[in-house]
């Protein structure tokens, strides 16, 4: 397994379950790359039927665990937010969508939105509740996924059908070899449709009872589907330290992984302009990560080309921490041979050929 | 100079910081949420563990602010 992000680990328990031994073959500590960047959001979005379907099973599955303490699982819901009365009748539709296929949601007028979230500023139209939404503590969930299977600190270079070769010419062999080096996945497998897509976040200091759903501006749903080139949308979310997780941007084409002023500074504006009572609150660190990108903003989860040993589970872009358990239950029927309960067409690596 | 410390008065000298009196005292800043104690760990103003409050406001880094006549300080406060 390479890769020790939330998806590596969860696909290697999986797979474990299924009967194989695996090592998680791992460059750094486990979760440590996009897992520890991201915000743990476990949500259903509604981009494409294939992404509602994985989120939801995703959620499903995330709601079946049972968790420690530490990964620190609070149900508290997503508030997406309409600005105005055309963010609010876009709504309606999205309305339907979640409750004809069982997923529970509720419209809010503008009384309702402030009774929930008293913090937002006046003149907002409403908004759309899904209360069986979650936040995690990811490196927390990936560390506890991972628990008791075998890892290798090494950096894997070369990846071939069925083996691995270490940085210092080490060679690894397995009846499976997974790729699930996130946002990096293209380098291991030339020609990928992965991009990294950098995306940066800010943390205060604890406020309890400051606000209690994941807040979204329904805007975000352009900035995350959208493909400019760099956007921000209001997001925020409250962990159970009483902090608030605050982003999100969404910049292609930048390699260099440290915190861009000019970016963090239109992403906390845009943020205070949501939430005002955030300007009067200490943020006590910032940082920036990659999503993996991919164009139709789907997971690639399946056999790598031209192989019948190496498969990738890649491409999870910002929604790997909802999505890592539903890819590694798709990978392991896919593994097995089973019919899969979701379509695996939809997330094949060859779909952009 | 005089200033307090959760409500003792504390004789300090002009130039330390709010952290220096803070561990002279052997008092911790503030407590993680598990409840250990917090201090400051770089000392330069990066690290935010030594944050306390400082004549009712706060959080505030203490390793950043010298010490002032008369200056309420209270740890533990979050």
């Amino acid at each position: 397994m390479v890769g020790g992000g939330i998806v590596g680990a969860a696909c290697a328990r999986q797979l474990e379950r299924e009967g194989f031994h695996c090592v998680i073959v791992e460059r750094d500590v486990m979760g440590s790359g996009a897992t520890a960047a991201g915000m743990g959001h476990v949500v259903v979005m509604d981009d494409s039927e294939a992404q509602f379907a994985l989120t939801r099973r995703s959620r499903d599955l995330w709601d079946a665990m049972e968790l420690p303490d530490e990964v620190e699982f609070e149900r508290c819901g997503t508030l997406w937010v309409a600005a105005d009365e055309e963010e609010l009748e876009a709504v309606r539709g999205k309305l339907a969508y979640y409750r004809e296929r069982g997923v529970e949601a509720e419209l809010l007028d503008a009384r309702r939105l402030y009774e929930a979230e008293r913090g937002l500023r006046a003149g907002m139209a409403g908004g759309f509740l899904v209360p069986g939404d979650s936040v995690i503590y990811a490196p927390c969930a990936a560390a506890w996924l991972g628990r008791g299977i075998e890892r290798k600190k090494a950096e894997v270079l070369t990846l071939g059908d069925g083996w691995v070769e270490l940085r210092g010419g080490e060679r690894l062999e397995g009846d499976i070899v997974l790729c699930a080096t996130g946002a990096w996945a293209a380098k291991l497998t030339p020609g990928l449709e992965v991009k990294p897509r950098k995306g940066h976040l800010a943390i205060t200091d604890r406020y309890p009872g400051a606000i209690r759903h994941q807040l979204i501006e329904l805007g975000y749903l352009k900035s995350a589907h959208g493909d400019s080139t760099e956007s921000v949308a209001f997001n925020v979310q409250p962990r159970r330290t009483g902090q608030l997780l605050i982003g999100s941007s969404r910049q292609y084409g930048v390699e260099d992984g440290g915190v861009e002023r000019h970016i963090l500074e239109r992403m906390l504006r845009r943020a205070v302009e949501y939430l005002p009572g955030l300007a009067a609150m200490q943020l006590i660190r910032v940082w920036a990560g990659f999503r993996a990108a991919t164009p139709d903003k789907l997971p690639i989860i399946g056999l790598a080309r031209n192989c019948s040993r190496t498969w990738l589970a890649t491409g999870h872009e910002g929604l790997g921490i909802t999505t890592c358990l539903g890819t590694a239950e798709l990978l392991a029927d896919l593994v097995m041979g089973r019919g899969t309960a979701l379509r695996a067409a939809d997330y094949a690596p060859g779909r952009f050929a | 100079m005089k200033i307090r410390v959760n409500g003792q008065e504390v004789e300090v000298q002009a130039g330390m910081s709010v952290a220096a009196v803070v561990m002279n005292l052997g008092l911790a800043a503030r407590r993680s949420v598990t409840g250990e104690p917090r201090g400051p760990v770089c000392g330069m103003g990066v690290c935010f563990e030594c944050r306390l409050w400082v004549d009712g406001e706060g959080p505030l880094r203490s390793c950043q602010m010298p010490v002032r006549e008369g200056m309420e300080v209270v740890t533990d406060a979050v």
